[in-house]
Formats: C-alpha cells, sequence, structure tokens
C-alpha cells in the first residue's frame, strides 16, 4: 500500500467514525441524562438500546409489507418512534423497580444506594437480555434496506485517487442524531420541564421545597434517558445484525463515551461518544477486526483511569 | 486471633463437606452428577466475589477475567503441552492471583461507581482478545489412559470429591481470614474508606491482599471448570453472566459472610440447571432470567442477602457483624497504656514551614509557618473558610500541598500516606464524625488500636484503656448509630486516641454542643493533654478555647494572622476586625 492509499483508508474510517460516533453519541446523552439528575448509574442501558433495536425490527416486519410503507424513510421514523414506546417503558420500570432504590429512598440505604442501584440494573439487564432470548430468538436479524448498501462518493481527491464513500444510511442516521440532542439540549435549557429535571439534578432537597416533584422528575429523566438511547438503538439497526446479547458491549461504548465527556454534562456525552466511535473506527485501520471493541475497552480503562472527571464540557453541567 | 470462632467454622466446614460426600454417593444420576459437581465451583466463585467485594465494598463486575484467565491456562497448557490439570490448576491459581495484583494496582485509584465500571472491561476486553486469538472453543483432548493424572475419571463422583476440596479450602480461607485482622480491616474500608485510612489502616494494602486471594480463587475455579465441562469458549468463562453469577451467589446468600454465596450457589445453581433442563428449547434465556430476578429481589425485599434477613428476623436488634466479633472490652487495663513517656518527646513536635495549598483559583493555605511544642494544647481558628480544615487534610495527609515541609517529630511527613503518618502517632478526629454505624463502639475503636497492635487482644486492651479515658465504658456495646451527639464525638476521640498518638488533631470536636457537653469534652481533652498527648484543636468560636488552649494560631484566607497566648489574642485588632470586622472596632 502506498501512502495515497493509507490516506484514503483513513479518511474513509474517519467519516465512518464521525457518522458512528454521532448514534453513540445520542446513546451516551440517554445515559448521562439519567446519571445527570438521578446519580444513578444504569447498567440496563445497553439493553433499553437493544429494546429500540427490536422496536424498530418488529414494526419494519409488520408494516414494511403495506404499500404506505414502503418507503425507504420508514425504517427512520420506526428509529424514532421507538423513542416513546422505550420511554413508557422506562417510566413503567422506573415506578416499579428503579424507584425503590433511588431518589429518596436511596439515602436510606448503604453507600447512597449505589450499589442497589448497579446490581438492581444488572438484574434488570439480565432479564431483558435472557428474556430478549426468548422473545425475539437468537438469530441475528437487520432492518436493512437500499440506503444501508448506498453511499455517495467525494472524489477522487487528488488525481484519479483518494475517494472517500460515505454511506447513505448512516448519514441520514447520523444527521438525525444530532438533531434528536439539539432539540433534547433546547427542551433542557429553555422549557420548563427542562428547568425542573436541571433543579431535581442540582439539589433534590431544595427542588422539593420550591414545589418540584423530584420523585416524577426522576421518572421523566429515566423515561427521556432510555428512550434517547432507544433511538439511538433504532438508527443503529439498519447498520450491522443485532441479537438480544448486544447490549453489553455497547453499554461499555456508551460509558466511555459519557465519561470522556464528565459523566452528567451533555455536550460532553455527545462529543465523549463521537470521539469514541472515531477511535472505534480509525483503530481498525491498523488493529485487526476482531479487535476494535477491546480497543474502545483499553481506550476507556485509559481514560478513567488517569482523568475519570472527562475532558469535556466540566463547566457546561447542563443535565 | 478467635480461635474458638475458628474452630466452629472448621468444625461445620468438615460437617457440610462430609454430608455433601455422603449425598453425592448415594446419586447415581449422571446429570445430577454433573450438577453437584458444577454447584459447588459455582459456591467458590462466589465466596471469591465475596471475599473482595464482599468484604470491602467495592463492587467488581470483573471476576470473569480470572475465572477465564483459569480456565484457558488449563485448557490451552493440555492442549499444547499435555501438561496435567493437577499442575496447571495450580498454575491457573497463580495465573489468577497474579493477575488480581496487576488489575488492583491502577483500578483502586477509583472508587464506587467508577470502580464497578472498570472492573466490567476487564473480562470484556479478554474475550475479543481470545477470540482474535482463535481460541474460540478449546477443546481439551482426551486421555482415557491416564484418568487419574488427567482428571479424566470414569466414576463422576471423583469430580465431585475435588469440587468439594475447593470449597473446603476456600471457606476455610474465608474464614481465617475473616475473623483476622484483614476482616476489621476490609470492613472498616467498606465502612469509611476515608476514615479507616486515618485510623492507621494500610487501605491500599489490604485491598490488594484481597483482591489477590480473590482473583486466585477465582482463578483455580475456573481451571477446574475446563477440566469439568471439557471445552472453553470465551463468552462461557470471560462472559458478564460469569462475574454476574459470582456477585448473585453472594449477594442472594449473604453479603460479608461465610455461609452465603454458598447458599446462594447451593439454591440458584439446580434451580436455574434444572429447568434449563426442561424448558431450554422453548426458552433458551432461562438462567439468565432466573438469576436475574433473584438478584432483582434480593435488592428489594433483602438488599443484604437471605442469611442477614433471617438473622434480622430471628435475633432483631443484634448488629454483629463478620470479623468484628471478637472484640471484648477489658476495664482492667491501665490507661497507662497511652500515656507519652519523657523519651518520646521530641520538641518542637510539628514544625510546618511555607505550607501552600490551592484550588484552581482560590488560595486554601497560603505560605504557612508555626511549630508546635511537644505536650502543647494548640487552638486553630479563623472564620468561615480561613482554611483550617484544608490544613488538617495537609497535615494528615489527605491532601498534598504545593509548597512547603511539614516536619514532625524531627522528620519530613510529605512522602507518607494518612496511614503511616497516623502508625508514626499522628492522630486525627472529623469535623463531621466518621463513625462506623453498623459496629459497637468498642470496635470502632479497636480498628483505631489496629495500627501498632499485633494483636486483636492488644488492639483491644488499648481501646479499652482510650474508652476509659473519655469515658464512654458504659456505651462500648451499643451500636455506634446509636450514640448521641456528644458520646459520637468522644468515640472519635477515642478512636484516635487509641492510636497510641503523640499527636492528636481535634477537628471542630465541640460544634453543636450544649454548654453542658461542651464542658464535658473540655473537660475529656483536658485529661488527654494530662497523659502528655499534644493536641492541635481547630474550633470555630473562641469563648470556649479561650479556657482550654495555651496558645492560639489564627488563619485568615489560608494565611496566618496572628498567634500567641490567649490573653493577647483577644485583643489583637487585627483578629477582632476579621472575625467581627473593621465597623466593630471603629465602634468600640
Amino acid at each position: 500500500m502506498d501512502a495515497l492509499q493509507y490516506l484514503e483508508n483513513f479518511l474513509q474510517s474517519l467519516v465512518a467514525g464521525l457518522l458512528m460516533g454521532a448514534m453513540y453519541g445520542l446513546m451516551c446523552v440517554g445515559l448521562t441524562i439519567i446519571f445527570g439528575v438521578m446519580r444513578v448509574i444504569n447498567f440496563a442501558q445497553g439493553e433499553f438500546m437493544m429494546l429500540g433495536m427490536y422496536f424498530a425490527y418488529f414494526c419494519f416486519a409488520w408494516f414494511g409489507t403495506w404499500a404506505f410503507f414502503d418507503g425507504l424513510w420508514f425504517p427512520f421514523v420506526l428509529a424514532l418512534l421507538a423513542g416513546p414506546a422505550v420511554f413508557l417503558f422506562g417510566v413503567l420500570l422506573h415506578r416499579v423497580l428503579v424507584n425503590a432504590v433511588t431518589g429518596r429512598k436511596a439515602t436510606q440505604l448503604e453507600a447512597q444506594g449505589h450499589y442497589a442501584q448497579l446490581v438492581l440494573t444488572l438484574g434488570i439487564a439480565l432479564v431483558l437480555q435472557n428474556g430478549g432470548l426468548f422473545i425475539f430468538g437468537s438469530t441475528p436479524v437487520s432492518v436493512a434496506n437500499e440506503l444501508s448498501y448506498s453511499a455517495w462518493e467525494w472524489g477522487p481527491m487528488i488525481g484519479d485517487r483518494v475517494s472517500v464513500f460515505v454511506n447513505q444510511a448512516q448519514t441520514i442516521s447520523a444527521v438525525l442524531a444530532l438533531l434528536v440532542v439539539l432539540i433534547f439540549g433546547l427542551v433542557m435549557a429553555r422549557t420548563r420541564l427542562g428547568k425542573s429535571l436541571r433543579a431535581s439534578a442540582d439539589n433534590p432537597d431544595a427542588a422539593i421545597y420550591m414545589g418540584i416533584n423530584v420523585d416524577k422528575a426522576h421518572r421523566l429523566a429515566f423515561g427521556f434517558g432510555v428512550g434517547i438511547t432507544a433511538i439511538g438503538g433504532g438508527l443503529l439497526a439498519s447498520n450491522a445484525p443485532f441479537t438480544p446479547y448486544i447490549g453489553t458491549e455497547y453499554v461499555i461504548i456508551m460509558y466511555a463515551g459519557v465519561v470522556l465527556g464528565g459523566l452528567g454534562s451533555i455536550r460532553g456525552a455527545f462529543l465523549g461518544g463521537l470521539t469514541i466511535g472515531i477511535v472505534q473506527q480509525v483503530s481498525a485501520t491498523i488493529l485487526p477486526n476482531q479487535l476494535q471493541n477491546t480497543v474502545i475497552f483499553v481506550f476507556f480503562l485509559i481514560i478513567i483511569l488517569f482523568r475519570p472527571q472527562g475532558f469535556f464540557g466540566k463547566k457546561d453541567r447542563t443535565a | 486471633m478467635n480461635l474458638s470462632g475458628s474452630r466452629k467454622d472448621f468444625l461445620h466446614i468438615g460437617l457440610f463437606g462430609l454430608g455433601y460426600l455422603l449425598l453425592a454417593l448415594l446419586v447415581n444420576n449422571s446429570y445430577y452428577l454433573l450438577i453437584m459437581t458444577i454447584v459447588p465451583i459455582w459456591a467458590v466463585m462466589g465466596l471469591s466475589w465475596n471475599l473482595f467485594s464482599g468484604y470491602s465494598g467495592l463492587i467488581s463486575f470483573g471476576h470473569a477475567a480470572f475465572f477465564g484467565l483459569g480456565a484457558y491456562l488449563v485448557a490451552l497448557c493440555m492442549v499444547v503441552w499435555n501438561l496435567n490439570p493437577w499442575l496447571t490448576i495450580v498454575l491457573a491459581t497463580l495465573t489468577g492471583g497474579i493477575a488480581g495484583l496487576l488489575v488492583g494496582i491502577p483500578t483502586f485509584r477509583l472508587r464506587g461507581h467508577y470502580f464497578a465500571l472498570a472492573m466490567l472491561a476487564y473480562p470484556l476486553a479478554l474475550l475479543y482478545i481470545f477470540e482474535w486469538l482463535g481460541y474460540q472453543e478449546v477443546a481439551l483432548p482426551m486421555h482415557r489412559e491416564a484418568p487419574l493424572a488427567y482428571m479424566q475419571f470414569e466414576n463422576q463422583h471423583f469430580y465431585i470429591v475435588i469440587a468439594l476440596l475447593l470449597l473446603v479450602t476456600t471457606l476455610g480461607i474465608t474464614s481465617v481470614l475473616s475473623r483476622s485482622r484483614f476482616g476489621m480491616s476490609l470492613l472498616a474500608i467498606k465502612l469509611d474508606e476515608d476514615a479507616a485510612e486515618a485510623a492507621g489502616i494500610n487501605t491500599l494494602y489490604w485491598k490488594l491482599l484481597a483482591i489477590t486471594v480473590s482473583a486466585a480463587i477465582a482463578g483455580a475455579a475456573g481451571g477446574f471448570y475446563a477440566v469439568v465441562l471439557l471445552v472453553v469458549t470465551p463468552l462461557a468463562v470471560f462472559g458478564m453472566l460469569v462475574s454476574a453469577q459470582a456477585l448473585i451467589f453472594a449477594m442472594f446468600g449473604g453479603v460479608g459472610t461465610l455461609w452465603g454465596p454458598v447458599l446462594g450457589a447451593f439454591i440458584l445453581v439446580p434451580l436455574s440447571e434444572l429447568l434449563y433442563a426442561r424448558y431450554a428449547a422453548d426458552f433458551p434465556g432461562i438462567q439468565g432470567v432466573i438469576y436475574g430476578m433473584a438478584i432483582i429481589a434480593v435488592i428489594l425485599f433483602a438488599p443484604q442477602g437471605i442469611l442477614w434477613k433471617l438473622q434480622s428476623l430471628l435475633k432483631p436488634g443484634q448488629i454483629r457483624m463478620l470479623g468484628s466479633t471478637a472484640s471484648v472490652a477489658d476495664f482492667s487495663v491501665s490507661q497507662d497504656l497511652l500515656v507519652v513517656t519523657p523519651q518520646e518527646h521530641v520538641s518542637p513536635i510539628l514544625a510546618v514551614s511555607g505550607l501552600s495549598k490551592s484550588f484552581g483559583g482560590l488560595q486554601a493555605t497560603n505560605d504557612l509557618n508555626f511549630e508546635v511544642r511537644h505536650g502543647e494544647l494548640l487552638g486553630i481558628i479563623g472564620p468561615n473558610g480561613a482554611g483550617k480544615t484544608t490544613l488538617f487534610n495537609l497535615l494528615n495527609g489527605f491532601i498534598h500541598p504545593d509548597k512547603g515541609e511539614i516536619n514532625f517529630r524531627g522528620q519530613g511527613l510529605l512522602k507518607q500516606r494518612p496511614n503511616q503518618r497516623c502508625a508514626k502517632g499522628m492522630a486525627r478526629t472529623f469535623q463531621v464524625p466518621k463513625p462506623f454505624t453498623h459496629l459497637s463502639v468498642l470496635d470502632n475503636v479497636v480498628i483505631g488500636a489496629y495500627v501498632h497492635t499485633r494483636t486483636k487482644d492488644e488492639a483491644g486492651r488499648h481501646a479499652s484503656a482510650a474508652i476509659q479515658i473519655v469515658g464512654l465504658h458504659d456505651q462500648c456495646d451499643m451500636p455506634a448509630a446509636n450514640l448521641t451527639n456528644k458520646e459520637l464525638r468522644l468515640m472519635e476521640l477515642a478512636r484516635a486516641l487509641a492510636c497510641a498518638p503523640t499527636l492528636i488533631l481535634v477537628d471542630e470536636i465541640l460544634a453543636g454542643l450544649d454548654p453542658d457537653a461542651m464542658q464535658d469534652v473540655l473537660e475529656v481533652l483536658r485529661r488527654v493533654r494530662g497523659l502528655g498527648i499534644t493536641i492541635i484543636i481547630i474550633e470555630h468560636s473562641m469563648q470556649a478555647m479561650v479556657q482550654l488552649v495555651d496558645r492560639f494560631v489564627v488563619l485568615d484566607h489560608g494565611s496566618l494572622l496572628a498567634e500567641g497566648i490567649p490573653d493577647i489574642i483577644m485583643r489583637n485588632p487585627l483578629v477582632i476586625e476579621a472575625y467581627l470586622g473593621k465597623k466593630w472596632l471603629e465602634n468600640d
């Protein structure tokens, strides 16, 4: 391989990294909302992403045959709809289970309930992923359409060499991911709802005295968090095949992004996810494909060991 | 040493092993025998997790890393070099231990959430590395010609014997360790790591020891698991479910207990195996669902596990925790145990020069210089935010100064960790008391005494002496959670005293006390001073201090404002201005 070939590979993986990274970033935002408002590490976040993926998959399988839903846009709409669907599920789950070890209940538990929360969400993760095996089956599936196999070509940039192919489905997904993050950022910054969420995050006791229903704020935050991650999952579903076990590897990817961006910061989480996407794709040009995830995990360990407070958005604690 | 307690454990362990073996001999169905082999292996994994996470409170989501390394080591050594499992399980144990140490050294920089998350990354990284290396499925070669050497017995009962040996050994190790200083130190770390470090416990050492032993046990369990199942895949040994199972068995049965993890494994493994055998065709993930639901139920209904729940139902009000059962007060001891002898006099006992520390733009301590004479009672006063507690944190080593020197009894201190400073004779109390609320008052104080004593009895004597000095002998068997504010502060003082210090840093011990209680505490402080112990006390209000101290050091905005005897300090215009503002001076 010559230098131009390397350049092409590098640019290609950089673009792929940016596109994947935007989807990771969206999922990281979901995770960081939950941490930011509730101070809870949700171990089952990967499983909510998985639910988003299967939501998109099954709706596609059921309705995709109707002429009206024939369009190439349909999988993307389904991905966005996965948000509200999983939001409802999250709110329900918070009311039934999560609430027992978070919020005001947490103060009565050992270590502010941190261990109880970690272990409870681990239990939820196990039930969802193995229950998913029962309900969804273990055969890898995906929501692919023509766009997943189509690309725009940039270039050739130097003479007749160095062309970068930009996957169309990924590009649309990345743009949608960015839009969702921006809209949610606006909601948090501008609306009454956002204010009550931020107030509950900042000082739960003071928020109660100000007449904010902190329990409800936590429930909503949990719902938004898992819903937003589910949208990310829905967008990823058109990208590669998946099984109910996919959550575990993504939970590390998400935490890597969130910790990188500084736990609790929305902008930081998005930038963190973006960085993880780039690291993952660019490392694949040097290292064997199977080690992609190992690179992420090692990268995650390095960040968490040497800079646990993260790199971005330290002052910008929007959530 | 609590020999009787350990002996009782050994008796129980022996009886349990025999009973299990007899039961196994009655069984002939090969499927049930396989389950009876796997159950002890998972019990060992539960114990391994418990020995580290259960006692220290640091949640590990990564025990699969050690288990998997053990399993692959045994499998690959047999495939490549034909090494027999007897040898390689020993190697797997060593490998596990080394891996534990290597994981612990960097990862113990983290606490809480971060620690748990980081631990998750190790086995998952290894999982992909082993897949990449091409070990998707390693089958152990058959050696029917030498069943004994290669642990490939016709008769499955032999496997159960080996599994039981592993389990019994692990139980023995857990029993001995949990009743020794190990158990007490980890418990202290679990309850409050800072307080433990300040009480002279070398937290890093104990955590490293715990993870090394725990990981070695996990390595052995993984090694034997490979022998039993004959096939090793990355997902089966490094997968999330392995770490989760270890955690779930321990938490389900009872965190930080000897028998809890065993109970958890003995209930959950057969349950999930039998259901799996029956319903696997329709419901492939049934094991994971059962484990998940079991742990959710435990968190909701019995957060410490079944054994603790049973104990609280059967014997309500009892607060004994494992590892702390042996402390008995001995009030016949003389308080002279804690007297600072004249040979130990070094003056000045403490010299601080050029000490500076800033947090971002805030100069918390600014070029401080002062000395403390031996036997002195020095008061450090100053308005809110003057940098008093920061000064104590610098002195006892919780934070490092940007510049400056701290000289304690003629030695520089800057390179020493807080526990080492405590061992050298510098103890402290906290502004917000940091009691170990689940422990009795005596056990709280015993932890402090461990620093300089070799045995639990000796620690008990020192603790008893300290409790007598502060006058808490009537409360010594109460859980610390039941103490009044004054008693809590006195217990803090006793805990510091039990370290046999030459210098005690006392942080706002009078805050929030009513006048009577304040007088009692002042009296105790005078008594402590009578033992020849030097005291530096931080206080907010000057009034109480004037009756007590020999000399004041006044801080304002991190700088030394004035120092001298109370009479002079009280009339120093700079001090009055700092406390009451310029207006006051002008009106006066």
